[in-house]
C-alpha cells in the first residue's frame, strides 16, 4: 500500500500555525511563572507611577488629562507587551534547548510555521494583556475618552505591537539559542521604554532622552494608544501609532524568518 | 565561638567568590538599578521642579532608591543561589556539617551584606559623574550601613522563600518582595506629594525610614532625628526576617 503523499506546503501552513500557536498558549497557561511577570511588574509600576508622580500633572507643558492613570495606562500596556516579547523569546529558547525545535524541523511541518505559530500566540496573549489593563484602568477610575471605537483602536495597536514584540523575542531566541541569554535582555525593555515618551510627555523629557524619544517607534505606539484613552479619537496619532506597530511587526517577522533560515542552514 | 566565626567567614568567602567566578550573576544586580536610576532621572527629571523636592535634582533624589534596589536584588540573588544549592544537593551536604543552622544562615546573609556594596558603589560613581554632589564620608558611611542592613534583611526573606519552595523558579517571588518594599515608599516623591493611598502605605512601610536615612546625605545634612528611625527600622527588619529564616533553617531535615 502506497503511503499518502504529504499535502502541499501551502495547504498545511494554516493548520500547523494554529496548532503550534495553540501549543504555545497551552504551555503558557500551564506555567504561570512565565505569564505572571507580564502583568505583575507593569501593574506595580503603574501603581507606583500614579501614586508617586501624580503631582507632575501640574507641571507646565503637561497636557490636560482627567487623571494621571489615564496618561500612564498606555505606558503600562506597552511595558507589558514588551515583557510579553521577552517571554515569547524565552519559550522558543527553551524549545531549542529541550530539543523540541529540532523535532519540529525534522517533521514535515512547514518551517515558517515554527515562527508564525509562536508569533500568532504572542498576538493572542497581547489581546489579553490589553484587555487586562483596560479593565484595570476602568476599575480604578480611568476612562477611555474615545469610547468603543477608542477601545478598538487601543486593542488593534496593542495586538499588532504585541505580535511584533513576540516576533522580536523569537528573533533573539533563534540567534541566542539560550533561555538565559534571552532572559538577559529583560533590562533592555526598560531602557527602550525610558528613551521613549511612553511615561512622560516628550516636551518634559530631559536631554538626550527627548531627542531619542522623538524617533523611537515606541513613542508613536504609546501615543497612538494614549490618544483614545486620555484624549479623543484624533486620527493622526492613532494612525501613526498603528503604522509604527505594523512596520515593527513586519520587520520583526521578516528578520525572524531570516534567522530561522540561518539556523536551519547551520543545523 | 572562634570556630563558628571561621565557618561564617568561609561561607562569606564562598559568596564573594561567586562575584569573580560567575560575574554574570552579579551584573543584573548592578545594571538593573543603574538603568532604573538613569531612566527615571531622564524621564521624570522635571518633577524635581515641583515644590517639596527642596531644590535638589531628581537624580540626587533617586540615587538612594537605586542603592536600596541594588541591596534588594543582592538579597534576592542570595535566595536564588540557595535554591540552586538546594536543587543541586549542595545544601544537604552543608546541613551535614557540624555547625548550628544559624551559623550557616549568618554566612549566607553576611555575604549578601558585603556584596550589596558593589551596586551601591557603582551607582554612587555614576551619580557623582553625572553631577550629584559628594554627600560626605559620614553620610556615605551611614548609607553603607543601611544598604548592608537592608540587603541582610532581604537575604533572610529570600532564604525563607528558598527554603519554602526549594526551587529557583521562586526567584520572581524573592525579587518581588524587595521590589515592593523599596518602591512603595517615598521613592519617587516626598511624602507630601504622594497620593493618599501610597502615602498611607509609605507611612507604615519600615523601608521608608531606611530610604529617608540613606537619602539624608544626598538632599541635605544628616540629623539624628532622621538617622535613628532608619537604624531602628533596618534592625527590626533584620531581626524579624532573621528570626523567621533561622526557624526555617532549623526545620530543615537531612
Amino acid at each position: 500500500m502506497r503511503a499518502t503523499p504529504p499535502a502541499a506546503g501551502g495547504s498545511r501552513l494554516g493548520p500547523t500555525v494554529v496548532a503550534l500557536a495553540r501549543r504555545a498558549l497551552v504551555n503558557a497557561l500551564r506555567k504561570p511563572q512565565f505569564l505572571a511577570p507580564l502583568v505583575i511588574f507593569p501593574t506595580l509600576f503603574l501603581a507606583i507611577n500614579v501614586g508617586g508622580l501624580g503631582a507632575t500633572r501640574t507641571l507646565e507643558g503637561f497636557p490636560q488629562v482627567d487623571g494621571f492613570l489615564d496618561y500612564q495606562l498606555a505606558a503600562a500596556i506597552l511595558q507589558s507587551l514588551l515583557i510579553g516579547g521577552v517571554t515569547a523569546g524565552i519559550a522558543v529558547a527553551l524549545d531549542i534547548e529541550g530539543g523540541f525545535f529540532d523535532r519540529l524541523v525534522a517533521s514535515p511541518a512547514p518551517r515558517i510555521a515554527i515562527v508564525l505559530g509562536r508569533v500568532l500566540a504572542a498576538g493572542v496573549i497581547a489581546a489579553a494583556q490589553v484587555v487586562y489593563f483596560l479593565v484595570l484602568g476602568l476599575a480604578f477610575g480611568a476612562s477611555v475618552k474615545g469610547g468603543a471605537i477608542g477601545v478598538l483602536c487601543v486593542l488593534t495597536i496593542g495586538i499588532v505591537a504585541g505580535t511584533g514584540f513576540g516576533a522580536l523575542g523569537v528573533l533573539i531566541a533563534l540567534r541566542a539559542r539560550s533561555a538565559s541569554t534571552v532572559q538577559g535582555i529583560f533590562p533592555l525593555v526598560f531602557v527602550v521604554l525610558f528613551i521613549s515618551s511612553a511615561f512622560f510627555p516628550l516636551e518634559l523629557l530631559s536631554a538626550p532622552a527627548d531627542v531619542i524619544a522623538t524617533y523611537n517607534p515606541l513613542s508613536f505606539i504609546a501615543t497612538g494608544m494614549r490618544q483614545p484613552i486620555a484624549f479623543s479619537n484624533q486620527w493622526l496619532p492613532v494612525l501613526e501609532g498603528l503604522a509604527a506597530a505594523v512596520a515593527l511587526t513586519a520587520v520583526s517577522i521578516g528578520l525572524s524568518l531570516l534567522a530561522l533560515r540561518g539556523r536551519l542552514r547551520d543545523a | 565561638m572562634r570556630a563558628r566565626l571561621r565557618m561564617v567567614w568561609a561561607l562569606v568567602r564562598r559568596g564573594l567568590n561567586e562575584i569573580l567566578r560567575v560575574p554574570g550573576g552579579a551584573i543584573p544586580g548592578v545594571i538593573a538599578p543603574t538603568i532604573f536610576m538613569l531612566g527615571m532621572a531622564a524621564v521624570f527629571g522635571k518633577a524635581a521642579t515641583l515644590e517639596g523636592y527642596g531644590g535638589v535634582s531628581f537624580l540626587a533624589f533617586i540615587v538612594p532608591v537605586a542603592m536600596l534596589q541594588g541591596a534588594g536584588f543582592t538579597g534576592a540573588a542570595t535566595g536564588v543561589n540557595l535554591a540552586r544549592d538546594i536543587e543541586r544537593g549542595w545544601f544537604d551536604r552543608m546541613l551535614l556539617a557540624p555547625a548550628p543552622r544559624p551559623v550557616l544562615l549568618a554566612g549566607v546573609v553576611a555575604s549578601a551584606s558585603l556584596r550589596a556594596l558593589l551596586p551601591a558603589s557603582f551607582l554612587l560613581i555614576v551619580a557623582l559623574a553625572l553631577g550629584v554632589n559628594w554627600p560626605g564620608m559620614l553620610e556615605l558611611s551611614l548609607a553603607a550601613v543601611l544598604v548592608m542592613g537592608l540587603a541582610a534583611a532581604m537575604a533572610c526573606y529570600a532564604t525563607l522563600v528558598a527554603l519554602r519552595f526549594r526551587t529557583q523558579q521562586a526567584a520572581p517571588l524573592m525579587q518581588m518582595g524587595s521590589f515592593i518594599a523599596v518602591l512603595f515608599t517615598t521613592s519617587y516623591a516626598p511624602r507630601e506629594l504622594l497620593s493618599g493611598w501610597l502615602g498611607a502605605i509609605a507611612d507604615v512601610n519600615p523601608v521608608t525610614h531606611v530610604l529617608e536615612g540613606v537619602r539624608q546625605g544626598f538632599v541635605g545634612d544628616v540629623t539624628w532625628a532622621g538617622t535613628w528611625p532608619a537604624l531602628v527600622a533596618v534592625s527590626g527588619l533584620v531581626l524579624v526576617f532573621g528570626a523567621l529564616a533561622v526557624r526555617g533553617m532549623s526545620r530543615q531535615g537531612i
